[in-house]
């Protein structure tokens, strides 16, 4: 072999492995602290999490993105950097100067029907085809979204049209942004620290004026007006604000009991100090909105200081859960996947033509296979270890676990059969499961509670793992499947060597892990139904989501009889592996966009255009695959 | 003729053919719930022997595919003849053996729990107590002597006697009854309205009322309202026509010289214990309306064994007690203040268990035995 192909190899594996080390490096924060703000901890969908993860998540569901591009370039300039305010950056800005951040174009409206409707064909800014506005260019509009919106939401999702649910969307979307822009502060403040003081000084002879007027007493009427009119203020604060940034008082009593900013100053009435929390994050207010980097860096540093006390496992849940935002490892472990599917089909194509070539392609590829699960290992553990759950909770993860379980079994397949399969498998299965899963992300949290029927460890590491890797067996068997057709009919590559009967080896790695699949599909079925007894009564409730996982188990025993009693050869084992994938599909969307039953945690229809795709790809392949031998090229000279 | 029979229920192609058939049958029973419901599409596909058409203004049934029942029943029939066929004893197919027995408990069992498990419900407010579970289904008339001091005495008569009509008698009950109409599912109304007729009772609770008859619900979400009238003739020989309804209160009469209460209501499961609601617990997480748990803690009291201890059911902890299990299943939603708790009757439910452990373990030890042999054959070439 050529020096250059042995080399390729360590070339690539060395490339992805600087790549992944340098975006693990902590990163140096600049010399606004952005970076310690965006760690800050606070409560939201009814967990702690740093601020960084409400903007990006916030941001998700605004824009579908989570940062904002300040400057527009044509898409297929990949390698250059467009300027951008990253997730926190933005927050600062609708935290501390919102008539800033009501100018950048983050809401993003796709239906032309509801863009003319609202006439703003000619305002936003458009990329790649997608509108967006900023939010001077709906306020306006704002109660004519709503309107529409209160008007959809009466009908259930299934009867809603697409312009319906574009209407709700943007509605959420104004929604969120709305009330994270009084989170801080209340809404028109200037000056936050000054509107402190002005309180404080107020409270207390407001609060005697107060009690006069209940008690019918003559009232002071100069000091009851000075203390509503900023009373009033705060108390809008406290109804609209989005997380809740305030510590509690007293840790001891209740962790959990955190409170916004507003409804924090509203308590002072009560009697009692202004939280030092709000002192802190007003300071911070008026620092960034004066850009005093130094003052801004000390009152974040302080509030750090300040919850030091009490707090460190807050403190430490935001540090860590940053740190995880900005590695972004799913989608390095994205690109890395992409590299090794190429790499693995050059493989595979050169098999016959360049085999010195295709070694050195193969190589490559399973190494990088290698450093893609370790990638997405980590990152998966590291996710467990943030929720402190069984790696399954939710459509987001059980998308991620396929690929990972895929991954594993495509290592596996490739140290066995040393062709390119495996890694071919691993590459492209990670892929898709992985692009599916940034695409359920854009519904907003992806750590959010389990309800209580849900909220049981044991449960979800037995039976939705077992189930999720009969998912990924199926969907590897499939692959496989579909890639014997794909070579078979269009390439040579099946009987490229004499010494290798590839179309074997093959069917072979298909019968192999539908046996696998029938295993955990049936064993994660029946605990499903297990779990189901211990929580309702009953084992088999028929279910759409259960019957979907039991369609599978059928599948893979139905693929297995067959073959042992010789009903199907090897390409009938083939055709019927493909629409295993159908079956899996369809149990694993399919089932949630039915809206009904127990498990319709998930309902979307977005993906439902996607599943019909799919499902005709498949048919296609089995209709291919199903083609008299002579009209496969790898077996014309076989038969010839 | 024999022989082509045995050979027909012990093929591998049967078993194909019926895993194909349960495959279309429990994707169209999926799809099917959407338009029925849960419930209906439970019973036409999976309860049944066949899935039938209804050609739209016609009385005919066709089937036009074999139901659960008839799928399970030859799968059944399969494994058995296929495994007396072809078991030979030995550890190689040690695994294949166990597999497919584990698959047979697995069917049997959930064909005894459709046919012996009961499920039924009992509320419970704070600070009181439940001795009783209340079926969703089911119907009873019962008839209550309210005279003793301490417990109240019930003769209860189930639906299934009322709807055959005639005449009842109980030696502790001081009437005899007579079935008049009997409707399994109504509508009341308390004035005129296109399509119901006048009731026609003697008591005062019956003047006045006009009814339908409806058929039976088939959606999950309703319950039937049965309704009807019933003679109660004394031993003098005086009788009076009494309208009985799910949607009435018990009615208080005497006689002879006790006081009596009839009532047609949900069937009840009395029980030889008590269970006192303590306090009912909705949690939430922190600043949303997620539900985090649901929990009833209840005392458990029961005179005769002399028990008397307090237990927390909870979502997914159930308490299993005197061979029922009790579930959290439902609170009240006015106030938070009471439970309501799923009583099921499972004398199967441990099936499954034995069967999941049955199949895996067969299906590991099949694979451990053909990987160890295909690894041993990769190595010596």
């Amino acid at each position: 072999m050529k020096p250059i192909l042995k080399f390729l190899p360590w070339f690539f594996l060395a490339l992805f492995a600087t790549e992944i080390v340098a975006v693990m490096l902590p990163k140096k924060d600049g010399d606004l602290h952005v970076a310690e703000f965006g760690r800050l901890p606070a409560l939201l969908n009814g967990r702690i999490q740093p601020l960084d993860s409400i903007a990006r998540n916030s941001l998700l569901q605004i824009r579908s993105t989570g940062d904002v591009p300040l400057e527009l370039l044509p898409s297929w300039q990949f390698w250059r950097h467009p300027k951008k305010l990253k997730s926190t950056e933005w927050l600062l800005e609708v935290f501390f100067t919102p008539e800033v951040a009501d100018t950048r174009a983050i809401f993003l409206i796709h239906h032309p029907d509801l863009i003319s409707e609202l006439k703003l064909g000619d305002k936003g800014v458009e990329k790649s085809g997608l509108r967006y506005y900023p939010f001077n260019d709906l306020s306006p509009l704002t109660r004519e979204i709503m309107k529409q919106a209160s008007k959809a939401s009466e009908l259930k999702a299934e009867q809603q049209t697409s312009y319906q649910k574009q209407v709700l969307k943007l509605a959420n979307a104004i929604n969120i942004y709305q009330r994270l822009k009084s989170s801080i502060q209340p809404e028109g403040t200037e000056n936050f620290v000054q509107l402190l003081a002005d309180y404080q000084a107020a409270l207390p002879d407001g609060l005697k004026a107060m009690k006069a007027q209940q008690a019918g007493r003559e009232v002071d009427d100069a000091a009851l007006q000075k203390f509503m009119r900023i009373a009033v203020k705060i108390e809008a604060a406290a109804n609209t604000s989005y997380p809740r940034t305030v510590p509690p008082l007293d840790p001891a009593a209740d962790r959990e009991g955190w409170s916004n900013v507003g409804a924090s100053l509203l308590e002072t009435v009560r009697g009692g100090e202004i939280q030092p929390a709000v002192g802190f994050y007003a300071r911070m207010a008026n620092a960034y909105a004066h850009k005093n980097n130094s003052e801004f860096n000390s009152a974040v540093a302080g509030y750090k200081n300040w919850l030091g006390k009490d707090f460190v496992r807050e403190l430490k849940k935001g540090r860590a859960e940053y740190y995880f935002n900005q590695a972004k490892l799913f989608l390095h472990a994205t690109i890395i996947y992409i590299v090794v599917f190429v790499l693995a089909g050059g493989a595979l194509l050169t098999f016959g033509s360049w085999p010195n070539l295709s070694e050195s392609f193969r190589r490559s590829a399973s190494y990088l296979v290698g450093l893609a699960f370790v990638v997405h290992t980590f990152a998966l553990v590291y996710r467990m270890v943030l929720e402190n759950r069984p790696p399954v909770t939710n459509l987001y993860s059980s998308a991620i676990f396929i690929g990972w379980g895929a991954c594993v079994l495509g290592l596996v397949l490739e140290r066995i059969y040393r062709v390119g399969f495996g890694s071919a498998v691993a590459g492209l299965a990670g892929f898709v499961t992985l692009i599916i899963s940034h695409n359920l992300a854009l519904g907003g949290d992806t750590m959010e509670m389990m309800r209580a029927v849900l909220d049981t460890n044991f449960w979800l590491a037995t039976h939705v793992v077992v189930v999720t890797l009969g998912y990924a067996s199926t969907f590897v068997a499939g692959v496989l499947a579909m890639a014997y057709v794909i070579l078979g009919v269009f390439t040579p590559t099946l009987a490229a060597r004499k010494e290798l009967d590839l179309s074997k080896a093959l069917a072979k790695m298909v019968y192999a892990i539908v046996c696998f699949a029938a295993l955990f599909s049936f064993t994660g079925t029946v605990l499903g139904g297990i779990w189901a007894d211990q929580s309702w009564g009953r084992f088999w409730g028929w279910d759409p989501k259960e019957n979907g996982a039991l369609l599978i188990v059928i599948w893979n025993a139905l693929i297995l009889h067959a073959r042992w009693g010789g009903i199907v050869k090897d390409r009938g084992l083939i055709n019927l592996a493909i629409f295993g994938n159908v079956i899996t599909a369809w149990s694993w969307f399919g089932t949630n966009m039915l809206g009904i039953g127990l498990h319709s945690y998930g309902f979307m229809d977005a993906a439902f255009k996607w599943l019909m795709l799919f499902v005709g790809s498949q048919v296609a392949l089995i209709v291919l695959g199903s083609l008299p031998l002579k009209m496969w090229r790898s077996f014309q000279q076989k038969l010839a | 003729m024999l022989e082509a029979t045995y050979k027909f229920f012990t093929s591998v192609r049967l078993a194909v053919v019926l895993l194909a058939c349960g495959l279309i049958l429990v994707f169209w029973g999926t799809i099917a719930q959407v338009k029925l419901g849960l419930y209906q599409a439970q019973n036409e596909f999976f309860r049944s022997l066949f899935i039938y058409w209804h050609p739209a203004g016609s009385s005919l049934r066709i089937p036009i595919f074999p139901g659960g029942y008839l799928v399970g029943g030859l799968l059944l029939v399969n494994l058995f003849a296929a495994h007396l066929r072809y078991y030979k004893p030995g550890l190689k197919r040690l695994g294949i053996a166990m597999i497919h027995l584990g698959v047979v408990l697995l069917l049997l069992g959930q064909f005894a729990t459709d046919m012996l498990s009961t499920e039924s419900y009992m509320r419970i407010r704070e600070g009181s107590y439940s001795n009783f579970s209340e079926s969703n289904s089911r119907w009873e008339l019962a008839v209550v002597d309210v005279s003793g001091a301490t417990d109240d005495k019930v003769v209860a008569i189930p639906e299934s006697l009322l709807a055959k009509g005639g005449e009842l008698a109980h030696p502790e009950m001081p009437f005899k009854l007579r079935v008049k109409t009997y409707f399994v599912n109504s509508d009341l109304r308390g004035q005129p309205f296109q399509g119901f007729e006048p009731v026609q009772a003697d008591n005062s609770t019956g003047q006045q009322i006009w009814w339908r008859s409806l058929p039976k619900t088939t959606t999950m979400d309703t319950r039937d309202v049965p309704s009807g009238i019933v003679e109660l003739i004394e031993p003098a020989g005086r009788s009076q026509a009494i309208l009985v309804s799910g949607n009435l209160a018990p009615l208080q009469m005497t006689a002879g010289d006790k006081a009596y209460q009839l009532a047609l209501r949900p069937t009840r499961y009395y029980k030889p214990f008590r269970l006192h609601l303590l306090d009912f617990r909705f949690d939430r997480y922190a600043g949303t309306d997620t539900p985090k748990n649901f929990s009833s803690r209840v005392r458990l009291e029961r005179a005769d064994k002399g028990e008397d201890r307090e237990v927390t059911i909870r979502m997914n902890e159930p308490l299993r007690y005197a061979g029922e299990t009790f579930f959290q299943a439902d609170w009240d939603k006015t106030d938070e203040k009471g439970t309501v708790l799923q009583v099921v009757d499972n004398p199967g439910w441990l099936t499954p268990y034995f069967a999941c452990v049955l199949v895996a373990a067969g299906m590991i030890w099949q694979f451990m035995t053909h990987l160890i042999g295909f690894a041993a054959k990769r190595k010596s070439p």
